[in-house]
């Protein structure tokens, strides 16, 4: 017999994300899963249940839109129809919002396995829910300040969502995180690990945004032999021997190519998997780590982990490259001190010139509190030579952690307003030459808006 | 010439961006061709207050301020307190700024004793006061900064406030005032953080400190052009998000 009740929630959510749509009101992406949610309490646990080659949850605080990306990127080359909510939206909602459009009336699915990117308070919720065969978590950092409130609870809250998996579940952890190590560790789920297992880039000591890591078992102060980006590395405690779990698949000959491409070397000797991303910086070798362990954990071939990652296009917002009365522009999102200071310090590396706009907004999903910017090593620009502007709602905060960081005032430019500071920034950049806008998540969607209206980028949900 | 700020418990009270209030220190420092050194303080270690300048001590999340209250009291309490009544200048942001009353007080759980430096006493309360905040202060004009506190401060009969609150909920919302000051030490909700974008607090803290040290009078101006956009930006973000 069918599931009255399911069916109408599925068709009452279609029909809004249809006319949300037509209406011309941006993605759609939420709303719809509101309202087939209030029509069927449990619809997100029935279409779950119902997808044949289950569910796979990603977490983490940065990375997690990246790598769900490149993950459905690989099934779908290997031949899988996946559900994914690919927009982003990573609430309970949008997530709802996702399977609903992708299920036919009667409710079978339209793919063969799911990709759930997941908020970081949203994924007790979701594991509950979806009872995934496979979490992936990338990793756990501060995010803004006034968003989640305390870190620890969002660790202590996954942990207890870890200890009440059962055997037939795994978890997949980036090792080189401590906190994952810790939260992990009684879970009755089988674990398994991912990270690098040697990498020549490193830092002499804990950036300041990164919290101070402290082993979970004892309390100490963990010591890093090796210590790659924020908290994450190679680490063990001197006073009750606790160490970074071995790594079922640890990334070697890990090469940055400036702000183009990296690679790496996922595991050894006959099943080593050599990897060429076209996305810069660690960070994003992580994630790019992170989708092939989770993909060949899956049973995927190597040849389609490879391809995948090489082809594969940053999600939206994270690098974007578009051209403008040609002038290339280079858009990286910025959303919290780990990711813009790995922004910051992939810039430092590549040595580079070209002209810089930071543009800080406010609104909430920024986080309200620009504190933040101070927890930012923005000192990484004192040693490059590019020119500096700054803009949106917060350019006077930004111009000033410029300016402390100890960059001359001369090459620092506040902009103010981003609807006109764009026209600015884009003529003081000689034709020909390429230029960094590194907006917050707000900040993005009024850029892309702007650039939009000028012909320039297509508008997210089209692509 | 030469000034050391002490960071009070910089490694674990450290949230918030208070790296910006030490870093406007040093910086305003170094820009007067004075020498800027940053020292943090821990828990159980020794405070030798001719050694330090300037005080600077922020917020942090319960869990911590609990071993940082108990490490205050006897003796290490006792030559801080000192020190600031002889006229050493620090600023306190939050948790600090509650510990340098007589006691914080938090939900449920026993009562924390401060260093009763400041005529002020504080209690957690029932709401959560976040957003943006101007303070008109007759020492130093209008302030801006950011709240994000649930604890609530009253001032005692002789405290003076920092200020009286424009827009914002300030100590505790209810007597229109924020902050504390008492002799040359700052006490105050405000992150943001204060000191970068209301050079005339950090100012004062230098001056403060160049007197005491090397009896000088007069502070060299600088230009603050960027932080005068910063501090008028942030009043009118204030006035259209509260």
């Amino acid at each position: 017999m069918g599931d009255f009740r399911l069916g109408l929630a599925i068709a009452a959510g279609k029909m809004s994300a249809l006319s949300i749509r037509r209406l011309g009101r941006g993605g759609g992406t939420a709303l719809p899963g509101v309202v087939s949610n209030a029509l069927d309490h449990d619809i997100l646990d029935k279409l779950a249940a119902r997808v044949p080659g289950g569910c796979v949850v990603v977490a983490g605080t940065n990375g997690k839109t990246t790598t769900s990306r490149i993950l459905a990127e690989i099934l779908e080359r290997s031949g899988l129809g996946v559900i994914h909510n690919r927009s982003g939206s990573n609430l309970v909602r949008g997530i709802t919002a996702a399977f609903t459009e992708q299920v036919s009336l009667s409710g079978v699915p339209s793919g063969q396995i799911a990709v759930i990117e997941t908020d970081e308070a949203a994924l007790p919720e979701i594991v509950r829910r979806t009872k995934p065969r496979l979490i992936v978590l990338l990793n756990l950092f501060r995010d803004q300040l006034d968003r989640y409130g305390e870190l620890d609870s969002i660790a202590r809250s996954w942990k207890e969502t870890l200890n009440t998996l059962d055997p037939s579940q795994t978890i997949l952890i980036n090792a080189d995180d401590p906190t994952l190590a810790a939260i992990s560790e009684d879970s009755p789920a089988q674990r398994l690990s991912f990270g690098f297992a040697e990498c020549q880039y490193t830092l002499d000591h804990l950036p300041h945004a990164a919290d101070s890591a402290i082993c979970r078992r004892c309390g100490a102060s963990l010591v890093y032999d090796e210590l790659y980006l924020s908290h994450l590395g190679d680490y063990h405690c001197e006073q009750c021997g606790y160490q970074r779990p071995a790594l079922d698949y640890g990334a070697r000959e890990i090469q940055l190519h400036g702000l183009d491409s990296g690679e790496l070397t996922l595991g050894t000797g006959d099943e080593a998997l050599h990897l060429d991303a076209s996305l810069p910086g660690l960070y994003n070798l992580y994630n790019a780590a992170g989708a092939a362990a989770t993909a060949l954990t899956l049973g995927m071939p190597g040849w389609v982990v490879q391809s995948a990652i090489g082809e594969f296009k940053a999600a939206f917002g994270r690098i974007e490259r578009v051209e403008i009365d040609n002038r290339h522009l280079v858009l990286v999102l910025i959303k919290n001190p780990t990711g813009f200071n790995e922004v910051l310090r992939t810039l430092a590396m590549s040595e580079m010139v070209d002209p810089v706009m930071i543009v800080i907004n406010d609104l909430d999903a920024d986080g309200r509190d620009v504190s933040w910017l101070w927890d930012v090593d923005a000192e990484h620009l004192a040693e490059v030579e590019a020119p500096l502007s700054t803009a949106g709602i917060r350019s006077g905060d930004m111009a000033v952690r410029l300016k402390y960081a100890g960059i001359p005032e001369s090459r620092i430019t506040p902009l103010g307003d981003l609807d006109t500071a764009l026209e600015q920034f884009v003529e003081s950049v000689p034709e020909g030459r390429t230029a960094f806008i590194l907006p917050t998540y707000t900040a993005m969607l009024r850029l892309r808006e702007l650039l939009h209206k000028r012909g320039v980028v297509e508008m997210f949900w089209e692509t | 010439m030469k000034l050391t700020i002490c960071w009070l418990y910089g490694d674990t009270m450290n949230i918030y961006g208070d790296r910006g209030n030490v870093l406007a220190l040093a910086q305003r420092a170094r820009w007067r061709g004075i020498e800027a050194e940053i020292t943090t303080l821990g828990v159980g270690q020794e405070l030798d207050p001719d050694a330090v300048d300037i005080y600077f001590w922020g917020g942090g999340q319960d869990r911590e301020q609990i071993p940082v209250s108990s490490d205050i009291q006897g003796e290490k309490g006792t030559v801080l307190r000192q020190s600031l009544e002889d006229g050493a200048p620090m600023l306190a942001v939050c948790g600090g700024y509650q510990l340098l009353g007589t006691h914080y007080h938090p939900y449920g759980e026993a009562q924390l004793p401060g260093i009763g430096f400041f005529d002020a006493w504080s209690e957690a309360g029932p709401e959560r006061f976040i957003g943006n905040v101007v303070v008109d202060s007759d020492r130093f004009g209008s302030l801006v900064g950011f709240e994000n506190h649930s604890g609530l401060t009253y001032l005692g009969p002789s405290a003076e406030a920092l200020g009286r609150v424009r827009i914002g909920r300030g100590n505790n919302g209810q007597d229109g005032k924020e902050g504390c000051v008492h002799k040359n030490a700052v006490g105050c909700y405000l992150h943001g953080a204060l000191l970068p974008k209301n050079p005339a607090v950090t100012d004062f803290l230098i001056q403060a400190a160049l007197q005491r040290r090397y009896d000088i009078q007069e502070l060299e101006p600088l230009a603050d052009d960027l932080e005068v956009i910063a501090h008028a930006e942030a009043i009118r973000r204030a006035e259209i998000t509260r």
